[in-house]
């Protein structure tokens, strides 16, 4: 019996890969792209402001709230701000580490890094969060360190910098932005990881051979062959930052930032369609991030 | 004159194996000097120790006179052209024939023409606004060469250059290559595990075994003199009577390698021609190759010996199969007296 439909299945490949596809596109199809774009379509709806009900209307109303109101443009801009500093704060540190990782790191070492990294996933985000809320207290145990160091003035400096410090660091936007850069800096190193893992050593013997310096061989060959992983990794960082509510709301300075405002729009306040229009900038958003990583090649060489 | 490259008891190990174990030799300028050996005989450890990859644990490589033993590879006068060809994929085909000129700052305007240049002396020219994934293998192997060649270097150095190519694109590129050497005038070394293509495109050949040179002459020298029972066997297949085994059939026991075409099979009850030496033993196997056959025979003394009978020969054998009982001869001279002990 299982062997007749094997061999039924063999002879037939497109019945094989449709018994393997629709369930999970059906799934994809209607559980998650039907319910985005029925919160899409939400936003094109508006609240009546006497009788607070959603008016089931196609109108651009919410949108015109959207942009109209300077303090939602600050919102916006806010996380964007964060969310390009934490990707380049990102970039920089995980590239030497997935360049050890996957050029000369070997057996026992590997194996320690890939864990290592990956091992914070294993904890509860909300945790980790907490945590860092802990160690960046006014009386914690960095600013302690800080302190005991003789450098204590430094990180006065640094929280008495305009528009980024604060009162102490888990009430600033430096803060903020440490704990955003160590949450995501997983999704940036392994892409960039297994970008690199695919370069075959021989390339940068080649390139060596050629009389390439190691700084050369670094600029001419690795960094665009490594380009797709990057770009996969800043896609993670740039998105989780730009949607993310719970950091923003455990550490740093009061300011909103748009996932708080998702979810206190549809939360407390009660306006569905002006939630969903916020959430539609980080679609917008990413949308060209991607259109600007394709324009300068980043997927060239998939 | 100052040798093109010059080896002086290097060693190279890693772990316990040594990969190349007290290893001299000199290869003169202007050579076609190959490399010939099975996987892990140490041929490609040397020319990684040319090129730089590697550094000697011992003894000093020397490149024109200099000890290069500490000098990486981007400061040596050498290129390589690589076994997987190693071409930057995300650079067009002229780009990365420009590579070596763009690396030491030489401008656009001056690099572009002589990269074009370089295409056209691999026959590649109309191909260079391709990427490296769009090319047939030989093409690649073309672009690798080009690439390699626009140095200038003194020395060339060729890893298994045609492995990945079919046969008949092979012996095209051995011509090629060859020729293209004498033009160019560069010192060529050509690492290969192909003893058809080492015999037939160098100079001299160094043929290594387990990290040492078993022996470094000619190609006719080396086939026709084999010294040691590993260069007889691998440098086309030869037969090889061991002591015991020489002690019957020649009555002392220095051993010796004897070749296949060298052999002539007989009925075993047709007369030995007199004053050849003889054995006897049985037909396991028969190779059809066209203008020749292998006759695989198990003497009576146990070893197997391979004969090669020419299509005349066999039909006298007509009859005669596997299974049979022959009659092996051949010319005392034809018999070549090798180094005691060995692999």
């Amino acid at each position: 019996m299982i062997r007749a439909a094997s061999t039924f299945l063999y002879r037939r490949p497109t019945w094989y890969l449709s018994l393997l596809l629709v369930p999970p596109l059906l799934w994809f199809g209607t559980v998650y792209l039907g319910s985005l774009f029925a919160l899409l379509w939400q936003s094109f709806y508006r609240i009546d402001d006497f009788t607070a009900q959603i008016v089931r209307e196609p109108t651009l109303a919410t949108y015109h709230q959207l942009v109209a109101q300077p303090a939602n443009i600050d919102i916006i801009v806010r996380t964007l701000g964060m969310s390009i500093a934490v990707t380049l704060a990102c970039a920089v540190i995980g590239l030497p580490i997935a360049t050890y990782m996957a050029r000369y790191a070997r057996g026992r070492m590997k194996a320690f890094f890939y864990v290592g990294v990956m091992l914070p996933m294993w904890t509860s985000y909300l945790v980790k969060v907490y945590a860092w809320r802990q160690l960046l207290a006014k009386e914690g145990i960095i600013a302690w360190t800080a302190d005991k160091l003789g450098m204590g003035s430094v990180l006065d400096s640094l929280l008495a910098t305009p528009g980024i410090g604060g009162p102490s660091l888990s009430t600033s936007y430096v803060g903020m932005f440490l704990v955003f850069t160590y949450m995501w800096l997983p999704f940036m190193i392994l892409p960039m990881a297994a970008a690199l893992e695919r370069v075959p050593g021989s390339l940068l013997q080649a390139s060596a051979d050629l009389g390439a310096r190691p700084a050369q061989t670094f600029r001419n060959v690795v960094l665009p062959l490594a380009v797709p992983g990057i770009a996969a990794g800043s896609v993670f960082t740039f998105s989780l930052t730009l949607g993310d509510y719970v950091i923003p709301s455990v550490v740093g300075a009061p300011g909103y930032f748009i996932g708080m405002m998702v979810y206190t729009q549809q939360g407390t306040a009660g306006n569905i369609p002006l939630a969903a229009a916020f959430s539609v900038v980080p679609i917008v958003l990413i949308a060209i991030y991607l259109a600007i990583a394709k324009r300068f090649g980043a997927f060239d060489a998939l | 004159m100052t040798a093109a490259i010059e080896f002086r008891k290097v060693s190279r190990v890693f772990g316990d194996v040594r990969a190349v174990d007290d290893v001299s030799f000199a290869i003169e300028p202007g050579e076609f000097f190959a490399m010939l050996g099975p996987s892990g005989s140490g041929k490609t450890s040397c020319l990684r120790l040319v090129a730089g990859f590697d550094a000697p644990d011992a003894g000093h490589v020397l490149l024109d006179g200099q000890d290069v033993s500490a000098v990486p590879p981007y400061d040596r006068n050498v290129n390589t052209v690589f076994q997987d060809y190693a071409l930057f994929p995300h650079m067009t085909v002229l780009e990365n024939v420009a590579y070596g000129p763009r690396v030491k700052g030489i401008e656009r305007g001056a690099r572009e023409p002589a990269a074009k240049d370089m295409l056209e002396l691999v026959q590649l020219g109309a191909l260079g606004d391709r990427r490296p994934a769009q090319l047939s293998g030989g093409q690649r192997q073309r672009v690798a060469l080009a690439r390699a060649l626009i140095n200038h270097p003194k020395v060339l150095l060729l890893d298994e250059p045609l492995g990945a190519l079919d046969l008949k694109l092979r012996e095209e590129m051995q011509i090629e290559l060859k020729g293209l050497q004498k033009k160019l005038g560069i010192t060529f070394v050509y690492v290969t595990h192909d003893q058809g293509e080492a015999l037939s495109m160098a100079d001299r050949v160094a043929v290594f075994n387990k990290g040492k040179i078993e022996q470094l002459a000619a190609p006719r020298e080396l086939y026709t003199r084999p010294r040691t029972e590993f260069v007889a066997r691998f440098v086309g297949s030869a037969n090889v009577a061991h002591a015991s085994l020489a002690m019957i059939l020649a009555g002392n026991e220095q051993p010796f390698a004897l070749r296949g075409e060298h052999i002539t099979v007989l009925a075993a009850d047709s007369p030995a021609p007199s004053g050849a030496p003889t054995t006897a033993g049985v037909v396991v196997a028969v190779q059809y190759h066209g203008a020749v056959s292998r006759w695989q025979v198990k003497l009576d003394a146990g070893d197997v010996w391979s004969a090669l009978v020419s299509e005349e020969d066999a039909r006298v054998l007509e009859g005669l199969g596997v299974g049979s009982r022959v009659r092996l001869s051949w010319p005392r001279a034809a018999a070549v007296m090798l180094a005691a002990g060995g692999a």
